[in-house]
């Protein structure tokens, strides 16, 4: 079963981090990625750029346009994914409940990843 | 056939009996795999321009052997841990199910065993195992990797299982055989085409294992049920890949000549050979087969076989089906009733098979609100894209008014 792994933080609290918290979470980042790579359960997974440097495409006035800025206000932001393949849904939510965004103010939503597959109804 | 075609064919059926006599003669499987793989590769780029040589499976099994001792020359302490590795009795046994029993090793979760009989059995690239299951390749050597390392660590060898956990390695291959099979008859279209494959794949290894042991009437049940299901392919699916149900389907569309070899093997095992869930499963398929239209169904003898699967421990799912076929012979409120029975169950709590049963036989009862409710509740659930189209079709026809789309 495919899920994403969907990264929310805030950015303001990870730069106020000091050198040896943010070594913690790299650290921690690295093992997990090592770990999936090694039990080859990763399918993918991206960091993005600070919300600042986003640009929005909806519709505003009647018609379609981009803005600068993220698609929400809000102080936590979408920051990454990471998409895996795993045996179980337990599975995929350990592997959440590792990775260091939590613990920083920060969330992270699993969800599954819907699949062409279908069976007879 | 071009010859790359052909040559391909003449690789996939020649390497898993190359690995397997490595194996016999070596005794380690994951290194012989390694050994089959590049001379796998050094064929793909040789042949094409060398031309085939006369004994493919002989030149493979030399290419390979020579890798394996290449490689152990360089290891010298390694390659007397080899020496010493224990050669095992080679008497009376089949080498092709003997690797099959390896690649569905018990210490394995069923993702690496069907993995590594994907590539070790069917012959196929770690390439188009990957693409089969949507994962980078990177990914999928790694798993293989891994599950080679696992039976190695277990003390997993290339000999028949012990008498006493034959049956049980048994159902695990079957079991096996069975999922690969699955994989490939769920997909509907588009990116899903090279799952397709599977389905052929499975059904090959079926009947190869069916011709090692005519006599198991698992095997044939199995492979009954393969032909019987994969049979409806054509009917299954629109041309836009949106799933069309049993009863619509378009029975000129199935294939009558794999029904008949399902149906005539399913009715041989069932005369011959103890009785067991794959033949029953066949035998529910063989029923639906031989009818020529939906309502022309024999639902009583489906539903004795229900309830002679559930005997066999059928699990969650049989009691679904089994709730479709009372409600098929004692009408609606009976199906529904036994669902109500089954809520209690873990295993289908808020499952999307549960709610759409219950839809199915809700809108049969005459209650369209309810039933439309439900087939809501399992369109949010399911976890197919083909399922959620199909079951939001169903609620927006009971309900034009309130359709979500």
């Amino acid at each position: 079963m495919r899920y994403m792994l969907l990264i929310y933080n805030n950015p303001a609290t990870l730069e106020a981090l000091s050198e040896e918290e943010k070594s913690a979470v790299f650290g921690d980042v690295d093992a997990i990625m090592t770990e999936l790579r090694e039990s080859g359960e990763l399918v993918g997974g991206e960091a993005l750029a600070h919300p600042s440097t986003a640009k929005t495409v909806r519709r505003e006035s009647g018609a379609v346009a981009a803005t600068d800025g993220p698609f929400a206000e809000a102080k936590e932001q979408f920051a990454g994914y990471l998409a895996v393949d795993c045996e179980t849904e337990e599975r995929a939510l350990e592997i959440a409940l590792r990775w260091p965004d939590p613990k920083h103010g920060g969330a992270i939503e699993v969800r599954a990843v819907m699949q062409q597959s279908g069976t007879e109804m | 056939m071009t010859d790359d075609a052909r040559i391909e064919g003449l690789l996939r059926a020649a390497a898993p009996q190359a690995l397997a006599a490595l194996v016999r003669r070596y005794g380690r499987f994951d290194a012989c795999e390694d050994a089959v793989q590049e001379a796998l590769l050094a064929a793909a780029v040789q042949w094409p321009r060398d031309g085939v040589p006369d004994e493919p499976r002989g030149w493979l099994i030399t290419v390979a052997g020579r890798r394996l001792t290449d490689h152990w020359r360089a290891e010298e302490a390694r390659r007397r841990r080899e020496e010493a590795f224990e050669p095992p009795p080679s008497a009376g046994r089949d080498d092709s199910l003997t690797l099959l029993f390896l690649c569905c090793h018990p210490a394995l979760t069923p993702a690496s065993q069907i993995a590594l009989t994907l590539r070790a059995v069917a012959g196929l690239t770690t390439a188009q195992i990957a693409r089969a299951f949507l994962v980078p390749e990177a990914s999928m050597a790694q798993r293989i990797s891994r599950a080679k390392q696992t039976i190695k660590a277990a003390g997993g060898r290339f000999e028949a299982p012990p008498e006493a956990e034959r049956g049980e390695r048994m159902r695990a291959v079957l079991h096996v055989l069975y999922l690969i099979f699955n994989e490939g008859h769920t997909a509907t279209s588009g990116p899903d085409l090279v799952r397709r494959e599977l389905t052929g794949e499975a059904i090959r290894l079926t009947r190869d294992l069916h011709a090692l042991l005519p006599g198991d009437g698992e095997v044939a049940g199995l492979l009954a049920l393969m032909l019987l299901t994969d049979a409806r392919r054509a009917a299954r699916t629109h041309a836009d890949g949106s799933l069309v149900p049993l009863a619509e389907q378009d029975r000129s569309r199935w294939d009558a000549e794999a029904i008949r070899e399902g149906v005539a093997l399913v009715s041989g095992a069932l005369a011959a050979a103890p009785l067991g869930p794959y033949q029953l499963q066949a035998a529910i398929a063989a029923v639906h087969a031989e009818a020529p239209r939906a309502e022309d169904t024999d639902w009583p003898q489906i539903l004795r076989l229900y309830e002679l699967l559930e005997h066999f421990g059928g699990g969650p799912m049989v009691s679904l089906n089994r709730a479709v076929a009372v409600a098929e012979v004692h009408g609606p409120r009976a199906g529904l009733e036994l669902l109500e029975t089954l809520e209690g169950d873990r295993r289908l709590r808020g499952h999307h098979r549960l709610e759409a049963v219950r839809a199915h036989l809700l809108e049969r009862a005459g209650e369209p609100i309810a039933a439309g409710r439900s087939y809501r509740a399992a369109a949010r659930a399911t976890t197919s894209l083909p399922e959620r189209r199909y079951l939001e079709a169903c609620a927006a026809r009971l309900s034009p008014a309130r359709s979500t789309r």
